[in-house]
Order: structure tokens, then sequence, then C-alpha cells
């Protein structure tokens, strides 16, 4: 081919062509799917609140409640189809990070307990696992120094 | 004697005809527009077997099984299966032809492997050195899901420029006489990266191979659009078709209304959620061994530049921050 354009020039006119995100609808689905999962939590976490349970208990509890949920729809194949529709609004709250953790130990089942359902299970989860208690760690420092100083 | 064109096109002197062709593919694309086309349509994602990727090369192996009855052909007719799909090491398409007792070269093109193999199968046949060959190829969504992309009940939403990989297997037989439509020439395709990284824009990556390799075989053979019936790429899908109508008006042709896209073919892209349309191995393979087929035998089409476009990336190489190099093979053929 003679080179009309290049490199850069193909880069942009991509750019520019390129079908765009809905941003509003995309944030408004998400909206809606965060809320409505946010208000379930909301209800199961006044339901414990009328068995009488103390806060750190209801706090706990709710999302042991909402973690089984999440794990729950993916083992019937809904929760992929929740994301399809709420994007990040499915993905954010617990539900989103057991439907992490659940989908690859399903998927990976075939390669056998150890090297597929071991090995992959924290396969998408692993990296918020792995900055998720590294942030905390380094927050809780933080916090004991701050402390200290004051 | 075969004769090279230019640096890029083989002129083939005894043109190997295509007598026959057969595809199965799953539920999805059984649903589309083609379905009355396809050989069988599977219903069950594993086919009747125990993992995806078993399941693909049970549908390779039957659209196999198909070719050669439809063609009347038994498996000791066929000198050589050239066959691939997108797994890893190429399993599909080997675990199909394990127990078939007939020569096999495997090849990985990505989505151009359907063109690849017919380009290799018809100069040997034109070289005398084979009289039968079955070309073929497979792709499955669940298997290039969780090798490409996320396990498939995880969450996700696809991108605008994503496309779907298609469950399916296309198989054709290419054989020294018979009836049936020829392959009059061939061009292997440079591999051409333009710097696209990313890989859920594919169509955007190889829209450059293809307008390369079609401007190289309408340069050496002297032919302009206007000879073809029609273009049929590879599975550019409907955004990379849009950048192959940008980039042929660049280098100054006009395509007209001579693009199709086996990607955008398969699937109604509005009804059926593929965002782009259909990609795999298996796509074009599928559309072309059965659809367009049907279109020559019905006289309809009568030249047809097949052009097969293959994105040649990894997930490693992708998420090591490298670019998409991609290819396309165009294969004339002409009733």
């Amino acid at each position: 081919m003679k080179k009309k354009i290049t490199k850069h020039e193909y880069q942009a006119m991509v750019e520019e062509k390129a079908p765009g995100s809905h941003i509003l609808k995309d944030l408004l689905f998400a909206f809606i799917t965060g809320g409505v999962i946010c208000s379930v939590g909301q209800i199961v976490m006044l339901i414990f609140e009328g068995f009488g349970a103390d806060m750190q208990t209801r706090a706990s509890a709710t999302s042991i409640v909402m973690i089984f949920l999440g794990a729950f729809l993916t083992g019937i194949n809904v929760y992929d189809d929740i994301a399809k529709f709420g994007g990040a609004g499915a993905s954010i709250p617990i539900t989103g990070f057991s439907n992490s953790i659940v989908s690859p130990a399903m998927e990976y089942k075939k390669e056998g307990y150890v090297m597929g359902v071991g090995a992959k299970m924290f396969l998408i989860a692993g990296p918020v696992l792995v900055y998720g208690i590294f942030s905390s760690v380094v927050a809780g420092l933080v916090y004991f120094i701050w402390k200290q100083v004051m | 004697m075969a004769k090279l064109l230019g640096n890029q096109t083989v002129l083939l002197d005894k043109q190997p005809i295509i007598l026959s062709g057969a595809a199965i593919v799953g539920k999805k694309e059984g649903d589309g527009p083609l379905a009355k086309y396809f050989d069988d349509i599977v219903d069950d994602e594993y086919a009747g077997e125990k993992t995806f990727e078993a399941a693909e090369s049970r549908i390779l192996r039957d659209a196999f099984i198909k070719l050669l009855e439809k063609s009347g052909k038994a498996s000791t007719d066929i000198n050589l299966i050239l066959s691939g799909d997108l797994l890893n090491q190429c399993t599909a398409a080997s675990y199909a032809f394990r127990d078939v007792d007939i020569p096999y070269l495997g090849l990985y093109g990505a989505c151009s492997t359907m063109s690849e193999s017919m380009t290799i199968a018809s100069m040997l046949i034109d070289g005398g050195s084979i009289d039968y060959a079955v070309c073929a190829a497979s792709s499955h969504f669940c298997s290039a899901e969780r090798q490409y992309r996320f396990p498939l009940e995880y969450g996700s939403q696809r991108t605008p420029t994503a496309q779907w990989t298609v469950t399916g297997a296309g198989a054709v037989l290419l054989g020294k006489k018979g009836q049936g439509p020829r392959i009059t020439s061939v061009t292997p395709g440079k591999i051409i990266d333009e710097g696209i990284k990313d890989s859920n824009n594919m169509g955007a990556a190889m829209s450059p191979a293809a307008c390369d390799t079609i401007l190289n075989h309408l340069n050496d053979t002297g032919r302009t659009v206007d000879d073809m019936d029609i273009i049929l790429t590879g599975d550019l899908g409907s955004f990379g078709t849009t950048m192959l109508r940008e980039l042929l008006i660049k280098n100054g042709i006009d395509p007209k209304n001579k693009l199709s896209d086996c990607g955008t073919l398969i699937f109604n892209l509005e009804k059926q959620g593929v965002v782009c349309g259909g990609s795999g191995c298996g796509c074009s393979a599928s559309v072309f061994s059965t659809y367009i087929l049907d279109q020559f035998s019905k006289g309809i089409l009568n030249r047809v530049l097949f052009v097969a476009t293959g994105a040649l990336l990894s997930p490693t190489r992708i998420q090591q921050g490298e670019t998409i190099p991609s290819i396309a093979h165009a294969v004339l053929v002409e009733a």
C-alpha cells in the first residue's frame, strides 16, 4: 500500500470515527442498579435491626447476606445480565465483588479444584485484594503515626 | 504454471475448484439472518461435550464430516486438511482431526485462517502436489471469552467497538476437478500494524491490513472494484468496515457498495446485542462455506474477492503494552 496516511493520522482517524459510549444513559443505569442493590442492603440491615442486633453485628451480617446474594445470582446466571445493564452500578457494590470471585470459580472448575478453581478464583478480585489490603495497611500506619504525634 | 503478478498475487493456472462447503454454528448464530444456510445449528453450547474447548473441536469435526457427506467423498480421498482456530496451540483443530487419519497442517491466522488455508491449499493443488484439500476453521464464543476476556458469568459491559466471537465451524473442499466456483488468484497478506492498542477495537486494527491486501490485489491483477460483485472481508465488523471504506477512499479507490463483511452478515447487529458484529475464525469460515457458496450456485454472485482478516494479538502482548499487528489474505473466487 502506498502510504497515504501515517500511523499517527490513522489513530486520530479511528479516534474521531469510533462510536462513543452513551455517557448519560450509562450513568443513569448505573445509578439505578447501584441504588437498588444498596436499597436491598439497607432493607436487610433494617431487618437485622428489627431482631435487635447491634451496629457492628448488623453491618457484618448485611455484608454476608449481600455477598451470598451476589454469589447466588452469579450461580443462576443472572448477575452478568444485571451488570450488562447496570455497569459499574453492579460491579462496585459488594455483590459485584462476590460475582468477580464466584464467576472464575465456576468457569475454571473444568481445570480441576487445584489448578482451576484454586489458582484462578482470584483472577479478577486478586488485584482488588492486593491493593485494598496494601492501602489499608498504609492508611493504618498513617493513622497510627498521626495519633502518636498529636 | 502459476504466475506471480506484481509482488504479492499468484495467478493460478489450474484454478482449483470449491467443490462443496459445510458449516455448523451455535444457537445465537442460528437466530441470525443466515440461519437457513447453515447445515446444522447446535443449541447446546457444550455440543454434548464436557468443556467448551471440546465443544469447539466437536463442531469443527462435525462440519468436516458434513462436508464429506455433502461432497460424496470418503476421507481417503482427501490428501490434506488445513485448519486452525483461536485457541492457544491451535487445539480446537488438532483435537478435532486427531483420529481422521488424514495429513494435517495446523494454521494460525486468527480470524484470517479461512482465507489463509484456502490460499495455501489453492497453491498446493495448482502446483500439482495434492488433488483434494479440506480448508476449515472454527471458533467458539465461550472458549474464546475465557482465553481472551473474562469468565462467562463475570458481569461486564462491552465497549462500543467490541465484536462478538462466533460459535461456528466452516469447511470447504477444494479439488483439481469437478463442479463449482474456481479460485483464480490469491494474494497472501503482509502484517500491518498501524498502532492500535485497544483489543476491543479489532475492526480498526484490522482494516489497514484489509486495505493493503485489497489495494495490492487490484494493483497486481489490474482489476478495479467494479470488476467484483462484492469484496467480502473477514470480520471487520461495522466499525472496521467504516474504517476500511475511509482508507480505500484516502488511497483513491471508491469502494461504492461493494464492501460486505462476514461479521455484519452473520448477526442482526441491532437486535442481537453483538455491538459491531461477529468475529472469530468460525465467522468468515461459516459464512463463506455456506451463504456465499449458495449465492454462487444460484448465480447471484460471480466474482468475489474474499479477504478474511486477522488480528494477530495475544492477551499477554497487549498487557505488555504492545500494539495489534494484523493481516488479511485475499482469495479471488469466480463462477
